[in-house]
């Protein structure tokens, strides 16, 4: 390892003393012990936190990059831009002096992060991720990679400095590799860093380093680079381990602080949910996400983390009102154009910022010729539009489902499904699912829809979104599972309003109607589904609660129902009837 | 274990005296690494929170061919005195100035000193945070510093400066490198191992471990043969007489003194044999055309393209300036000029020939232009 810096405190040290006229040069064993000590421990933190580190090689040898292990069974961290020109497979070198294969698992081109997987070992040593919430500008920090691509020895490089500048935004190149909410260090960031981890004081991963401010002095470190946050990561992870291409968030708004250091919409779509919360023109963003929002760069920074699809805190002030709502945020890109960008992958961006560029190694012309790919590796991969590794979502929708299935017990073979219960206003409620036909007695009202119908017509009754189809949904995806059900993957992990932690999703598609799964990752449980019965409107949501078992198999007994800002009903069920298709139904 | 002083008293006065450091004490300092701690035992954050508040971002002139709009500054009194590296981002009627929590001032220029290439600018704001010029001292080799800045402009409104870490390579002279790098000021520097002078990082503050000013980050200097770049700033002792003269008024810009009775003779700029270039821009810069044959500019060997900087003190950032200027001082009065010529400043006197007849030589004025 090349540790230089760290070594100067101890040089300079020793050179004081040899210098002193009056100190005999043997003085120099007289350190005090705590220093000794203390560079001892920070040589243990550097050696076990530099064993997670990975240096990486495109198939043909010209270029690569740096990442990091975050799992005992390869998962790895690395920047876009690098393993965007490397292709699907990849070859990573680590300190143990071992070379592993690695196949790509999920990609987040807007935020430059790729989330790869090393084969053929199941006990690496990875790195402890960090929060990056909790870094101060002047922490002790380091580097560790692969800069000039130098670490032909498998071993990596180090450099040391300090934090810079929190909470950093930088410039996307058109709408990819946006730096927002970055870590700014000091530490030597080079071409071949990228990818690469940023430790804190305590060897814990702070940061994936991916960029850096260069101008006239070439494209070498001038004490100005950029690390992803690791948090922003955290909030990407279930995403990228779903093997898809992953897209950013928006809030269709644009905004801008005024002169008293307001933040305030200046503009916004009338088809964001954010419209539909209720924020308008002229109103000032006080929180998002759960931080203050003072500026609107600050605004950006928290959007930058944010993955498509999650819904959060959003606080906004109008003529001394405030009003609290949760905005589901929309992606920077539509699919297509996502996709687009990501196969044309990282060209150098002459449009991009001025001053800050991606990191990379220089390539040289490529080499046509690919090292054959083994075997092993392949049966990791499968290419689907949309993916950047289709059998990783394969495995997380099967994970899923399988792990529904055991919190429910026996799988149900009755297909036609009874309820009754009561509202809390206490008016009764009767419900029948059937694979066909949904029907119910709802606040003295008789409603019915037939699902081989085209469902987005069928959105009753009034004011709930469409409880039977989303209750249809519900019912589809439990009696048929995921794979007769249409089209069902796994979206990765996203939060609940008012639940602590992510939830696991599945996103199933059939009659036009999408609908979101949410399902408890500890325990299997689904506790959420919202079914989207039109676009640019608001869903069903049923949140499931107070399962029990019925016939051993674990049923809700409390289903809420929400659309929009209101909940539309409680319901309580008393009693579920699980009946064969044959039967008759109630 | 001896305790080396590595911080001398230059200013004899009003001088706190200063911490003491030992290299082990350094070291000390770096338990940050241990295990199993719940945060760094030692970290810098501390000392930077105290720093920062006293740190601007000032935006100006510039945004065009490689020139920034942008560079730093700190406070150097609480009424919103604002030490910062004189340059062209300064050259425009607004020249905004965002404090560490995200005001916004303009800042008025009170004044410049062109050998160190530094300017006071003041922004009306109370009991602010700032450095004490008078508290400030000079550090050994190897002492290791802070460097605060908004380089490359990365932070706007509440966001914070950058911080560098570094140590003190060496403390040189530049006229030891003069030639060779190209700039004016030929005074003391600390040279630093850390890149502390990248774009816009020029009038930012360079501190010791505890947050004491010690140095102002110079602007970028690349040297002209090999292309590599310093890495320096200026001593803030060197900074601290400098200031008071302008603080005392004796470095103001022009349109401090407009009260000044104008004389009923006073000089005019082709009276003194001087033909500037053609003023058509709004602030055209004073460079001289060329020198009318046998006058008071060509006696004191004033050159073509030489740019005229001050008049008696007083900075001329325009040939407007330098007319009205001129307009102050009495026709029988010596006029005290500083011209940049080549990088290098120069003084010159234009004393008035009492045989010339300034209306004469006006109106012998060639109609031709040399080729």
């Amino acid at each position: 390892m090349h540790i230089l810096r760290y070594y100067i405190s101890l040089t300079t040290l020793l050179m004081s003393w040899l210098a002193g006229p009056v100190r005999p040069i043997m003085s120099a064993v007289e350190i005090a012990p705590e220093v000794v000590e203390s560079q001892r421990n920070k040589i243990a933190v550097i050696a076990r936190a530099s064993a997670a580190s990975v240096s990486l090689l495109d198939g043909t040898g010209q270029g690569g990059g740096s990442g990091v292990v975050i799992s005992p069974d390869g998962f790895a961290l690395s920047n876009f831009h690098v393993t965007s020109p490397a292709g699907n497979f990849i070859k990573c070198t680590m300190p143990d002096g071992h070379l592993y294969d690695a196949v790509v698992v999920g990609l987040d081109p807007t935020g430059d992060v790729a989330l790869i997987k090393l084969v053929n070992r199941a006990n690496f040593i990875p790195a402890t991720l960090g929060n990056s919430d909790l870094v101060r500008v002047g922490d002790w920090c380091f580097v560790v990679g692969n800069p000039f691509l130098l670490s032909t020895d498998f071993q990596p490089s180090v450099s040391s400095g300090i934090v810079s500048g929190i909470h950093r935004y930088q410039y996307p190149a058109g709408t990819l590799l946006e730096y927002a909410d970055c870590i700014q260090t000091d530490a030597a960031i080079n071409p071949g860093n990228s990818g690469g981890p940023l430790f804190g004081s305590e060897g814990q991963l702070i940061g994936i380093n991916g960029r850096g401010s260069f101008e006239k002095r070439g494209r070498v470190n001038v004490g100005v680079g950029y690390a992803i946050s690791i948090n922003q990561i955290k909030n990407f992870l279930g995403y990228l381990k779903s093997g898809r291409i992953v897209d950013h968030a928006t809030l269709g708004t644009n905004v801008s602080t005024d002169e008293d250091g307001r933040v305030i919409v200046t503009d916004i779509l009338e088809s964001s949910d954010a419209y539909r919360r209720g924020l308008r023109y002229g109103d000032e963003i006080v929180r998002f996400a759960d931080r203050r929002i003072q500026s609107a760069n600050a605004l950006k920074n928290v959007l930058g983390t944010l993955p498509k699809g999650w819904r959060v805190p959003i606080s906004y002030r109008r003529e001394g009102v405030r009003y609290d709502r949760i905005v589901r945020l929309s992606g920077v890109h539509t699919r297509e154009d996502l996709l687009q960008k990501a196969d044309r992958g990282i060209a150098p961006p002459s449009s991009g910022p001025p001053h800050p560029q991606p990191e990379g190694p220089s390539r040289t012309a490529k080499s046509p010729e690919k090292p054959s790919i083994p075997q092993k590796l392949r049966q990791l991969f499968e290419p689907r539009r949309g993916y950047a590794n289709y059998y990783f979502n394969q495995q997380h929708r099967s994970r899923v489902w399988d792990s529904l299935q055991h919190h429910m017990g026996t799988a149900p073979d009755a297909s036609n499904w009874n309820a009754r219960g009561e509202l809390s206003d206490g008016g009764t409620f009767e419900l029948s699912l059937q694979p066909q036909l949904v029907s119910a007695q709802l606040e003295n009202k008789s409603l019915q829809i037939d699902v081989s119908l085209d469902l987005s017509s069928q959105l009753i009754p009034e004011n709930s979104g469409g409880l039977l189809a989303a209750l249809h949904a519900w019912h589809r995806l439990l009696t048929s599972g995921p794979t007769k059900y249409g089209e069902v993957y796994y979206l990765g992990t996203a939060p609940i309003p008012g639940q602590a932690g992510l939830y696991d999703v599945l996103v199933a598609t059939h009659n036009v109607v999408e609908t979101w799964f949410y399902f408890d990752p500890q325990q299997g449980q689904l506790v959420l589904a919202e079914m989207f019965g039109e676009r640019d409107r608001d869903p069903c949501e049923i949140y499931f609660d107070d399962y029990q078992s019925v016939q051993d198999v674990q049923l809700p007994h409390q289903l809420k129902v929400r659309y929009g800002d209101e909940t539309f009903q409680l319901i309580n069920i008393h009693r579920w009837t699980l009946v064969m298709e044959s039967d008759d139904a109630t | 274990m001896p305790n080396r002083v590595v911080q001398h008293v230059r200013s004899p006065r009003l001088w706190i005296s200063y911490l003491v450091i030992s290299m082990v004490f350094a070291c000390h300092q770096y338990p940050a690494f241990a295990e199993n701690r719940p945060r760094p035992e030692y970290s810098f954050s501390q000392v930077i929170q105290t720093v920062q508040p006293k740190i601007v971002k000032i935006f100006g002139a510039g945004g065009l061919r490689g020139l920034e709009s942008y560079q730093s500054g700190f406070l150097i009194s609480s009424a919103g005195h604002v030490l910062t590296a004189w340059s062209y981002v300064l050259d425009t009627e607004v020249v905004t100035v965002v404090l560490d929590d995200g005001r916004k001032f303009q800042g008025r220029l009170v004044g410049s000193d062109p050998r160190l290439e530094i300017a006071v600018l003041k922004i009306d704001g109370e009991e602010l945070p700032y450095f004490d010029l008078k508290k400030t001292g000079r550090l050994d080799t190897g002492s290791r510093v802070l460097a605060f800045s908004n380089l490359f402009g990365v932070a706007t409104g509440d966001e914070s400066a950058s911080v560098l870490l570094g140590h003190i390579a060496t403390t040189t002279h530049l006229s030891a490198r003069r030639g060779t790098y190209k700039t004016r000021y030929q005074g003391p520097v600390y040279v630093v191992d850390a890149t502390i002078n990248n774009p816009g990082a020029a009038g930012g503050a360079l501190t010791d471990r505890q947050g004491q000013l010690v140095g102002v980050l110079g602007k970028e200097l690349r040297h002209a043969e090999n292309n590599t770049w310093l890495n320096y700033a200026i001593p803030s002792t060197e900074v601290a007489v400098p200031v008071e003269n302008i603080l005392a008024g004796k470095m103001l810009a022009r349109h401090h003194d407009n009260n000044q009775r104008a004389p009923q003779h006073p000089h005019t700029i082709t009276g003194l044999g001087i033909v500037p270039v053609s003023d058509v821009l709004e602030n055209t810069p004073p460079y001289i055309e060329r020198l009318l044959p046998h006058s008071a500019a060509a006696r004191a060997e004033l050159q073509p393209d030489d740019l005229i900087l001050f008049v008696a003190d007083k900075t001329v950032p325009s040939i407007k300036n330098l007319r009205e200027s001129l307009r102050k001082i009495d026709e029988g009065d010596v006029v005290r000029l500083l011209v940049l010529r080549d990088e290098e400043l120069v003084e010159v006197e234009l004393r008035p020939d009492e045989s010339t007849n300034q209306d004469t030589l006006n109106g012998g004025f060639p109609a031709e232009r040399k080729p």
